[in-house]
C-alpha cells in the first residue's frame, strides 16, 4: 500500500507530461518549418533539373549535383567568392587593429580635447553610410581606385562603433593592471599589445565575427564601385548571374546561392559551438 | 614613488589617489602626444575623409543644383528641401519607408520573441532548434532574395502553388503594387529572425530562475509570468533590438533592388532606394543629396534617442 500510493499520481504526470512535450515538439517543428522553409526549398530545388523546376514540380526523377557543376564550370561564382574573401578578411582585421588602436587611446592616454573627440567618434554612428555614398564616390574614384579592392576597403578600415565597443572593453580592466604595467616601465605600445588586447579577445573576436559579416554582407557600395568579376564580390556576383541569360535556370541560380550560403552557415554554427562554451562559463560562475 | 607611501591602505584614500593622479598626469602628457598621434591618427584620418568630409559635403551639396558630374552649379537655398516635400513621388517614398519600417520592427519583434520563448523549454534536443532558429543570421541579401524570389515567382513559386490547391485568387507578388512591399516586408523579416532571436534569447536566459519558481509557488501562470515579469526584466534589451531593427530598415537597399527594383509602379521605392535613383541613374545629385540628409536626420534621431534613453549604461 506504501509503495502504491506514490505510484498513482506519478503514471498520471507522466502522460500529462508527454502530451504536453508532444504539443511543445509540435510547435518547435512548425517553427523550424517557418525558419527554413525557403532554405530548404531552395537547397531542395538545386538538386533538380530545371526542366521540372520550370513545370512546379516539387520532385524529380534525376536529382543531381549537375547545378553545382554547371555554376562553377560556366559562372563566376567561385571568384566572387575568393573576392569576397579577400575583401572581408582584410576589412576585419584592420578594424580590429585600428578600433582597438583608437579605443586604447581614449583610455589610457590623457590629451587635450579628449572627451570632445570621443564624441566626434560617437557622432559619427549616427551618420549612414548610405547617406554619404555620393561625396564617397567622387573620393574613391578621385583617388582612382575604382573597380578594385581597394574601393571596397580602404572607406572600413576603422568604424567607431567597434571603437565604442573596445573602449568600453578597456574600461574594465583593472586599473592596478595599468599601474603595475606603469611601476615595470612598460612603454603604451607593450602594453596594448601584450596586456590589453590580450586581456579583450572575447570582444576583439565579436568585433572581428561583426566586421567580417558586414563587409561579407555589402551591397550598395560595391555595386557603385565595381565593374567587372575580377573584384566583383559575391552579393553583387549573384545579382548578375540572376540579371543574365541565366534569369530562369532556376536550378543553377539556387545551387549557386546554396555555394554562396553554405560557407557561411558553416562559420556560424562553428563559431556558435564557442559562443556556447562562453555561455556555459558564464552559467557555472 | 608608491613605495615611498607610508601605507597601502593609504592608496584606497580617493584624496591621495588625486593627488597622484595631479603629480603624474603631467609629466605623461607630453610623453603621450606621440603616442596619441600613432594610437588615434589613422582612425581619425579615415573617418575625417569618408564620414565627416562626405556629411559636410553631401549638406553643402543639398542646397544646390548640381551638373552631369556631380559639382555644384546654382546655389538655390532650401529649395531642394520644398520641393521635395511638396512632390507627392517623395512622400508616398517617405510613406511607404515608414509603412516598411514598423510593419519590419514590429513583426520582426514580436516573431524573435516567440521563437525565443520556445526556445526556453527544457527539452531533449533543444539545441538543434536553437541552431536551427539563429542560422538566417547567416544568410546574406542576396542569398536571401533569391530563395524569396523563388518562392514568390508566380508560376513555379510555393504561394502561387498553394493558391492553386486552395482555389485562391492568384497574387502576382512581387508585380503588384498592393503587394510587392508587403512580399520586401515578409523576406526582411525573415532575414533578421535570427539575430533578433539569438539577442532576445540571451537576455531570457539571464534572467535568475528563482524569480520564476517563486512565481510558480505563488500560483502566477505561464502567460502572467511572460508579461508580468520576463517581458519588462528584458526591456532594455528590447529597446536595444528596436533600434538596431529601426535603422536597419530605414537603410534597406539591397533586398529592394534584388526583388523589385522599387517598382512596380514605385510602391517600393525606399529612401535610400530614391537617393540611389536620383544620384546614379538620374545624375541628379542635388536633389539625391537632400533625400540623404533627410535620411541621416531620421537616424540621427533614432540613435539620439537610443544614447538618452540608455544614459547611464554608456560612460563618458
Amino acid at each position: 500500500m506504501e509503495m502504491s500510493r506514490p505510484n498513482e499520481p506519478t503514471i498520471n504526470t507522466t502522460n500529462i507530461k508527454s502530451a504536453k512535450q508532444l504539443s511543445q515538439y509540435a510547435l518547435l517543428l512548425i517553427l523550424t518549418l517557418l525558419v527554413l522553409g525557403p532554405f530548404l526549398l531552395g537547397l531542395w530545388t538545386s538538386l533538380m533539373p530545371t526542366a521540372d523546376i520550370s513545370k512546379g514540380a516539387l520532385w524529380s526523377k534525376n536529382i543531381s549535383l549537375d547545378n553545382y557543376v554547371t555554376a562553377i564550370k560556366t559562372t563566376p561564382i567561385l571568384r566572387y567568392l575568393l573576392n569576397s574573401l579577400v575583401i572581408s578578411t582584410v576589412t576585419m582585421l584592420f578594424q580590429v587593429l585600428l578600433c582597438s588602436m583608437s579605443a586604447y587611446a581614449f583610455v589610457f592616454l590623457k590629451f587635450k580635447y579628449r572627451k570632445q573627440l570621443f564624441m566626434l567618434f560617437l557622432m559619427t554612428m549616427m551618420l549612414p553610410f548610405e547617406a554619404e555614398v555620393i561625396p564617397n564616390f567622387s573620393t574613391v574614384r578621385s583617388m582612382g581606385l575604382l573597380n578594385h579592392y581597394a574601393a571596397m576597403v580602404i572607406p572600413f578600415l576603422t568604424a567607431a562603433f567597434g571603437t565604442f565597443m573596445l573602449r568600453q572593453a578597456f574600461m574594465q580592466m583593472p586599473t592596478e593592471l595599468k599601474e603595475a604595467a606603469d611601476i615595470e616601465g612598460l612603454s603604451h605600445w607593450q602594453f596594448y599589445w601584450h596586456l590589453a588586447l590580450p586581456y579583450t579577445k572575447v570582444t576583439l573576436m565579436t568585433l572581428a565575427a561583426y566586421s567580417f559579416l558586414s563587409s561579407w554582407n555589402q551591397y550598395l557600395w560595391p555595386m557603385l564601385t565595381t565593374f567587372s568579376d575580377n573584384f566583383r564580390p559575391v552579393q553583387d556576383g549573384l545579382r548578375q548571374l540572376q540579371g543574365q541569360e541565366s534569369f530562369n535556370n532556376w536550378g543553377m541560380i539556387q545551387a549557386s546561392a546554396a555555394i554562396v550560403v553554405i560557407p557561411t552557415l558553416i562559420i556560424l554554427f562553428v563559431g556558435q559551438h564557442y559562443f556556447k562554451a562562453g555561455l556555459n562559463e558564464g552559467a557555472v560562475k | 614613488m608608491l613605495e615611498s607611501l607610508p601605507q597601502n591602505s593609504n592608496l584606497q584614500d580617493p584624496d591621495v589617489q588625486s593627488a597622484l593622479v595631479q603629480i603624474t598626469t603631467s609629466a605623461r602628457w607630453r610623453k603621450d602626444s606621440l603616442y596619441v598621434t600613432l594610437f588615434l591618427g589613422p582612425s581619425l584620418l579615415l573617418l575625417s575623409v569618408f564620414v565627416f568630409w562626405p556629411m559636410i559635403k553631401t549638406l553643402y551639396l543639398s542646397l544646390f543644383l548640381t551638373d552631369n558630374l556631380g559639382h555644384a552649379s546654382v546655389f538655390v537655398g532650401l529649395s531642394n528641401y520644398v520641393n521635395l516635400f511638396k512632390d507627392p513621388a517623395y512622400l508616398s517614398s517617405l510613406g511607404a519607408t515608414l509603412l516598411y519600417v514598423i510593419a519590419v520592427s514590429v513583426l520582426t519583434i514580436v516573431l524573435g520573441m516567440l521563437l525565443a520563448v520556445a526556445a526556453q523549454q527544457h527539452l531533449q534536443g533543444i539545441r538543434f532548434f536553437r541552431t536551427i532558429f539563429s542560422s538566417t543570421m547567416g544568410i546574406s541579401v542576396s542569398v536571401a532574395a533569391i530563395f524569396w524570389l523563388f518562392a514568390f515567382n508566380p508560376s513555379v513559386g510555393v504561394f502561387a502553388q498553394i493558391s492553386q490547391v486552395l482555389h485562391l485568387p492568384e497574387i502576382n507578388w512581387l508585380a503588384d503594387p498592393h503587394f510587392a512591399l508587403l512580399a520586401v516586408i515578409i523576406t526582411t523579416v525573415w532575414m533578421n529572425l535570427g539575430f533578433t532571436f539569438l539577442i532576445l534569447f540571451g537576455a531570457l536566459q539571464q534572467l535568475p530562475s528563482s524569480l520564476f519558481e517563486a512565481a510558480k509557488i505563488a500560483g502566477v501562470n505561464k502567460t502572467t509570468q511572460f508579461f508580468k515579469i520576463s517581458l519588462p526584466l528584458i526591456s532594455p534589451t528590447l529597446f536595444f533590438v528596436l533600434v538596431v531593427t529601426l535603422i536597419d530598415a530605414f537603410k534597406s537597399f539591397g533586398l529592394i533592388d534584388l526583388m523589385t527594383v522599387g517598382g512596380p509602379n514605385n510602391a517600393t521605392n525606399l529612401l535610400v532606394y530614391r537617393v540611389y535613383q536620383d544620384a546614379f541613374l538620374n545624375g541628379n545629385y542635388g536633389l539625391a543629396s537632400t533625400e540623404s540628409v533627410i535620411l541621416t536626420v531620421i537616424i540621427a534621431i533614432i540613435t539620439l534617442l537610443q544614447f538618452k534613453l540608455l544614459g547611464k549604461r554608456v560612460n563618458y
